[in-house]
């Protein structure tokens, strides 16, 4: 009985840790969806170059993965910049049939960024050795007699909390500053925003920046716990849109909640179905939302607040 | 003229393989005939109702799978994989139909590509059934390669065929007005679920006999291969988008761009499997300045040339 409650108790743990990451992913993908309302199918390939700037910083430098936090983002915030700002911006103009052009010309970026990083660092499996990458704190170390064991592993625990920290900033981003508002404002209504004063192209520029470097900020976390190889990036993507869907196109905190529903369901499918299932219970709880939840969680939080 | 101009590029067709082409250049044109079938089918349900699918790998591989399997647990020949594949195909795409075509817009996007996704991962998983990843091989039937010219010859007029008969009938109409508008169609009170739904079936069904003929014409099939979305979901979109949306001969102007053009690719030093970069450039300059293709923006592109030559 104490095996299988720790077994459970060790997976809501992983679950909770890798949730906590998937927030952070699934933020930047639904704050670009929720103020230009376009789909970034690159935005896993934005998180595998970041993730390839912290290599080549700790492999070259002997950066810490952790400080490249100070680098990466900003270097993908420039980068996300650019390309809303000459490939995006003039599709969203051009007149064509589908209407989805946008969304083609997002995966046609992420099969150039994938297969460029294939030709310069090979597609082979990659990872920064930092000393600490066994480390763990142990339950037992602080209650001698616990009938259960219990570790909480050091890379991933100090990863969960610096993107506990980020997302912590965002809000206060755009809650408190005035390009905060103004990106609040755009989402909600583009044509009264641009009325108010609000430079609206600007603001696009800036979210889809601000997207790349929230997704640059994962892929740092990231990189102290996972392999890296150039086609991580699609895996990533449609992680961070499941999570959009899950919290709720557009909504900051659907997307948290929904990135701690997706890493807890994943660990809980790869421990009690199978390793190789867990993508399948991903995909499984997006239909699920798309069937019976389709505004997603953030549609639940609303109808509590009316009610209050 | 017009008019028989599909009936006089058949006749050409049919007639190629006596001239003695090489094994080579017969793999190519089998590979642009399929690649056209694909994306003649994709067409019908992106390109006419306006539905993007990212999820036609989907039905590319199960239509294969049903070759394979049928092959190789029943020991009847992989060709039967066509009529097997109908109702297996026909049937996913109604269940697909039932939770992805109420949404719309992205949601509709991003379910497909879900969807497709969860085939690939349960043919990966389900190891009694496929092998897993170790894949299926069978064995030819020819060694010859003007056989399977001729079958995937023969799906590709009747693809082209039954698409020129849907797009120009009635339910065509119905098709681009869901397009063009889904809710003035609906309150004119045209049924854009029903008509959405026959769309997205034929479309599978058809994708499932371009999955069937791989898996004969290759003889190995594995989940990575056939269920891809960068190789077969993503490559199907691209024919359609090169080669021009909503018209009958852009999917076949773009399989032969994009089969050729992966060839050249891939023949060059230094590039090997990273020809997908150029893809994504030609992709990208597609969109931005051809939105609906070489056929479908040709005016556009002889207005260019003019101006081009003007300036000369």
């Amino acid at each position: 009985m104490w095996v299988q409650l720790e077994v459970f108790l060790q997976t809501l743990i992983s679950g909770v840790l890798l949730g906590g990451l998937y927030a952070l992913i699934g933020l930047g993908m639904t704050l670009i969806l929720g103020v230009m309302k376009i789909i970034n199918l690159t935005h896993g390939q934005l998180m595998m170059v970041a993730m390839y700037v912290a290599y080549w910083l700790f492999t070259l430098f002997h950066i810490d993965p952790y400080v490249s936090l100070l680098i990466a983002p900003p270097l993908l915030f420039l980068l996300g910049m650019f390309l809303q700002k000459t490939l995006i911006n003039p599709v969203l103009r051009v007149e064509s049939i589908l209407p989805h052009n946008q969304v083609i010309l997002t995966v046609g970026i992420g099969m150039v960024l994938q297969n460029l990083a294939t030709i310069f660092f090979t597609s082979d499996y990659k990872s920064t050795p930092v000393d600490y990458a066994t480390d763990a704190w142990y339950l037992s170390d602080y209650w001698k007699d616990a009938p259960f064991e219990l570790s909480l592993s050091y890379p991933w625990t100090v990863s969960f909390l610096l993107a506990v920290g980020i997302t912590t900033a965002l809000w206060f981003f755009l809650a408190k500053t005035d390009t905060g508002k103004s990106i609040r404002a755009t989402a909600q209504d583009r044509d009264a925003a641009a009325l108010m004063g609000v430079n609206v192209g600007l603001m696009r520029v800036i979210t889809f920046g601000l997207g790349s470097a929230l997704v640059g900020a994962a892929g740092c976390l990231f990189i102290p716990i996972y392999y890296l190889f150039p086609s991580l990036g699609s895996q990533f993507t449609l992680i961070a849109f499941v999570i959009t869907i899950l919290g709720g196109l557009g909504s900051t905190m659907g997307a948290i909640l929904g990135g701690l529903i997706l890493g807890i369901f994943e660990s809980m499918t790869a421990t009690y179905v199978g390793m190789g299932w867990a993508p399948v219970g991903r995909f499984a709880i997006f239909v699920a939302a798309l069937v019976f939840l389709p505004g997603g969680v953030a549609s639940l939080l609303k109808r509590k607040a009316v009610t209050k | 003229m017009k008019r028989f101009a599909p009936l006089i590029v058949l006749a050409a067709m049919a007639v190629l393989p006596l001239l003695g082409l090489s094994s080579y250049v017969m793999h190519l044109l089998i590979l642009v005939i399929m690649w056209s079938v694909s994306g003649m089918a994709w067409n019908l349900l992106g390109g006419y109702t306006g539905q993007v699918s990212f999820g036609h790998a989907a039905f590319f591989g199960l239509g294969a799978y049903c070759a394979g399997l049928a092959s190789f647990h029943l020991n009847i020949s992989a060709w039967y994989g066509f009529p097997l594949s109908i109702p297996f195909v026909a049937a996913t795409a109604l269940v697909m139909g039932l939770i992805v075509l109420r949404l719309r817009g992205p949601y509709f996007v991003l379910a497909t590509l879900a969807l497709g996704e969860i085939m690939r991962i349960t043919a990966e998983n389900l190891t009694d059934l496929t092998q897993g990843n170790l894949g299926i091989m069978i064995q030819r039937t020819w060694v010859e390669k003007t056989g399977y010219y001729y079958v995937i010859l023969a799906v590709a007029a009747l693809t082209f065929w039954v698409v020129k008969l849907l797009a120009e009938s009635r339910w065509g109409y119905y098709f681009v007005a869901i397009r063009e508008d889904q809710d003035a169609a609906e309150s004119l009170g045209i049924n854009a679920t029903l008509y959405k739904t026959i769309a997205l079936t034929v479309s599978a069904v058809i994708t499932g006999f371009s999955g069937a003929f791989y898996m004969n014409y290759m003889g190995y099939i594995d989940p990575q291969v056939v269920f891809s979305l960068g190789d077969i979901s993503i490559l199907t979109i691209m024919v359609v988008m090169v080669g021009g949306v909503a018209t009958y001969w852009g999917p076949v102007v773009g399989a032969v761009i994009m089969v050729l053009l992966a060839e050249v690719i891939r023949s060059l030093p230094y590039v090997g499997t990273a020809y997908q970069t150029l893809f994504g450039v030609l992709l990208i300059v597609i969109i931005i300045y051809l939105p609906n293709g070489l056929v479908g923006d040709r005016q556009t592109l002889a207005r260019l040339f003019k101006k081009k030559g003007a300036a000369v």
